[in-house]
């Protein structure tokens, strides 16, 4: 099967910066793809290049087996959710959504009912007639969501686009994109700063530093079984445990990661590892208590459950683990 | 522990006159609106409204052919003749002149204030400013002369096309009728390019921060959307960078309109709207009629603006 979007060796330098560099990557048709990291990771240089704004200096892209360097954006039959929505102010919601439509030479009642039927769909109806100024954050994000969705796209690109959403209105945008993506089937290509986004929408997820992609595989993957030092402490903030503390576990490694909530605190039974710690510091978080172990010099973290009690600060205890949830990395 | 260290929670009243004055204009906000309004409002009510009402109103009155005298009593008879052949001759130049300044001004001015605003940074932004105001700071007479030597039969013009072997382009221009003449120091076509020359910072301006104003990323969403670069110009770019525009041709059709010293050095020696004012309240000692024409340009901006906003062109503010 054709990938929806493929990357052979893709560059994007910037004079010496390399926004992007030397990155494969291939998503696959219907998958909702989120590509996570820091800013200035490369991610959002990647989306760019898939929507066209930027050109690859080197390397090869193909959309659904077509070559995609050199063609502009508006030969492109990708569409973009951008971060800060873009909405054209001077024009009404309806004429908004439905731009992609005028620019095809669409008719105008044809387009006016597209135009409808997509605001309904982002649970807009009736809208059409405000201007992008007379709306809350959230309705222009469904805005821009059902301007793009309106030109039934091969691939729908989103650039941080819950960015700007306050909490609750971000869990909920959530499930309504991935819910979304399930019954259109588009390629949904998400990208974000924010591992659990990421975590909770993507089918699969590539991480990126420094421009390039230091991870790719589904959520699970990349939470329980970092590769690198970057995707451990960037995903969810694992502790990464030195070679000398592996070894005291009789596990030899260059280093492993455990996650803060596979760790307990007290008396381990027969198949655990332990290790012996003093409490530094521990602050509540609601469902957990965040508690700091400092074994022989390492800061670990503990994420204990808040029905738990709490050592004081300066306590001695007992960190316990299963060696399942000890992952080994390659690097140090 | 000292009691210096610890601050009061609340200080006490500020002594002095100044303290007292600044805390009372804090507690009473309308007040000081009143002194920084008060000031510049009757300076603008007064002395400039009032004068241009004193300056309409002079042209209800009429001139007594006979005595020379006005005769203070209300009469349209001076927009009667105002509306005679020779003086409806020049209210039709100077409006043909001011309507093809202004979109030549705004067809030149649009690409340099879109390279300012897209694509100038750092140096070449200030290099851009420099370029666009220094010709502002000298003085408007010296660049009008300069003009009329450069557009003199024997100015660098005519000379720059002899070396070309492009003279018979600037014959056949001139051999044109109505736009052409003797030299184009003399012609209509002369008073254009001064008049573009002179008003093309007020057109740039303008258009430039309109232009900066718009977003890049919804050039973007246009392309994305699928709108080509013409498409994208017509439906988003042209028309956010509107009100820009009409800004803009409001001061190179109302300056036109106005200008009686450009007309007056180069061009032919038709009278536009400014020279009729200059001669009728100097020379013929006509104050009705002068006011009479300076109505033209008031009635032509307002009805000018009242079309621009119909047809949508604030809509982007």
């Amino acid at each position: 099967m054709t990938a929806a979007v493929l990357f052979e060796n893709v560059s994007r330098h910037f004079g010496a910066v390399k926004a992007v560099d030397a990155v494969d990557l291939e998503i696959a048709a219907g998958e909702f793809f989120a590509m996570l990291g820091p800013s200035g990771s490369g991610k959002t240089t990647c989306l760019r290049l898939m929507a066209g704004f930027e050109q690859p200096t080197g390397g090869h892209i193909e959309i659904f087996g077509e070559t995609a360097e050199g063609v502009p954006p508006y030969r492109r039959s990708v569409n973009t959710v951008f971060q800060d929505y873009a909405l054209f102010p001077h024009l009404s919601i309806l004429d908004n959504v439905a731009y992609g439509l005028m620019v095809k030479g669409v008719g105008k009642s044809e387009r006016r009912k597209a135009a409808e039927d997509a605001l309904a769909m982002v649970k807009l109806p009736g809208y059409g007639q405000r201007r992008p100024g007379q709306l809350s954050g959230g309705q222009r994000q469904r805005v821009a969501l059902a301007r793009a969705l309106v030109n039934k796209p091969k691939v729908l690109l989103l650039d941080e686009p819950l960015g700007a959403l306050d909490l609750k209105l971000r869990e909920q945008m959530q499930e309504e994109l991935k819910s979304l993506q399930k019954s259109l089937g588009i390629t949904f290509v998400f990208v974000t700063h924010d591992q659990g986004e990421a975590l909770s929408m993507a089918d699969r997820i590539a991480v990126f530093n420094d421009g390039k992609i230091q991870q790719l595989g589904t959520p699970e993957d990349i939470y329980k079984r970092p590769q690198t030092r970057f995707v451990a402490d960037f995903v969810g903030s694992s502790n990464v445990l030195s070679s000398a503390i592996c070894a005291r576990l009789g596990v030899p490694a260059k280093a492993a990661s455990l996650r803060p909530e596979a760790i307990a605190i007290g008396t381990s039974w027969a198949e655990q590892l332990s290790l012996p710690g003093t409490v530094t510091a521990r602050s509540f978080l609601g469902a957990t208590n965040r508690v700091s172990v400092d074994c022989n010099g390492e800061k670990i973290i503990v994420a204990s459950p808040a029905a738990m009690p709490v050592p004081e600060i300066g306590a001695d205890v007992q960190l316990a683990f299963s060696r399942n949830d000890l992952h080994l990395m390659e690097e140090a | 522990m000292s009691t210096l260290a610890t601050p009061a929670a609340i200080t006490p009243n500020r002594p002095g006159l100044t303290g007292r004055l600044s805390d009372f204009l804090w507690k009473h906000p309308h007040v000081l609106l009143v002194i920084l309004l008060g000031p510049p409002v009757l300076w603008l009510g007064i002395i400039y409204l009032g004068s241009l009402f004193a300056l309409l109103l002079q042209s209800f009155f009429s001139i007594d052919d006979f005595s020379g005298l006005i005769s203070y009593e209300f009469t349209l008879s001076t927009y009667r003749q105002l509306l005679s052949d020779a003086n409806f001759d020049i209210i039709v130049r100077t409006i043909t002149m001011a309507a093809v300044v202004t979109i030549f001004s705004a067809l030149i001015a649009f690409p340099i204030a879109y390279y300012a605003a897209r694509y100038a940074k750092g140096k070449w932004k200030a290099v851009f400013y420099l370029g666009i105001m220094l010709p502002l700071w000298s003085s408007y007479l010296v660049k009008i002369y300069a003009w009329k030597l450069i557009l003199a039969k024997e100015g660098i013009l005519t000379w720059a096309f002899t070396k070309l072997h492009l003279l018979w382009l600037l014959d056949g221009w001139l051999a044109l009728p109505i736009i052409g003449g003797n030299s184009l120091s003399v012609s209509y076509t002369g008073t254009f390019l001064v008049f573009v020359y002179v008003w093309m910072p007020f057109m740039i301006l303008p258009i430039q921060a309109a232009l900066e104003r718009v977003p890049s990323n919804l050039i973007e969403a246009s392309s994305d959307l699928g709108g080509t670069p013409q498409q994208t110009f017509r439906h988003v770019l042209f028309p956010l960078a509107l009100p820009g525009i009409v800004a803009g041709s409001i001061f190179t059709f109302s300056l036109t309109l106005g200008d009686y010293i450009i007309p007056q050095i180069v061009g032919s020696s038709r009278l536009f709207i400014g020279q009729a004012v200059y001669a009728q309240q100097g020379t013929a000692g006509n104050i009705p009629l002068a006011a009479a024409f300076t109505v033209v340009p008031i009635v032509i901006m307002g009805l000018y603006l009242w079309m621009a906003k119909r047809m949508g062109a604030f809509d982007a503010l």
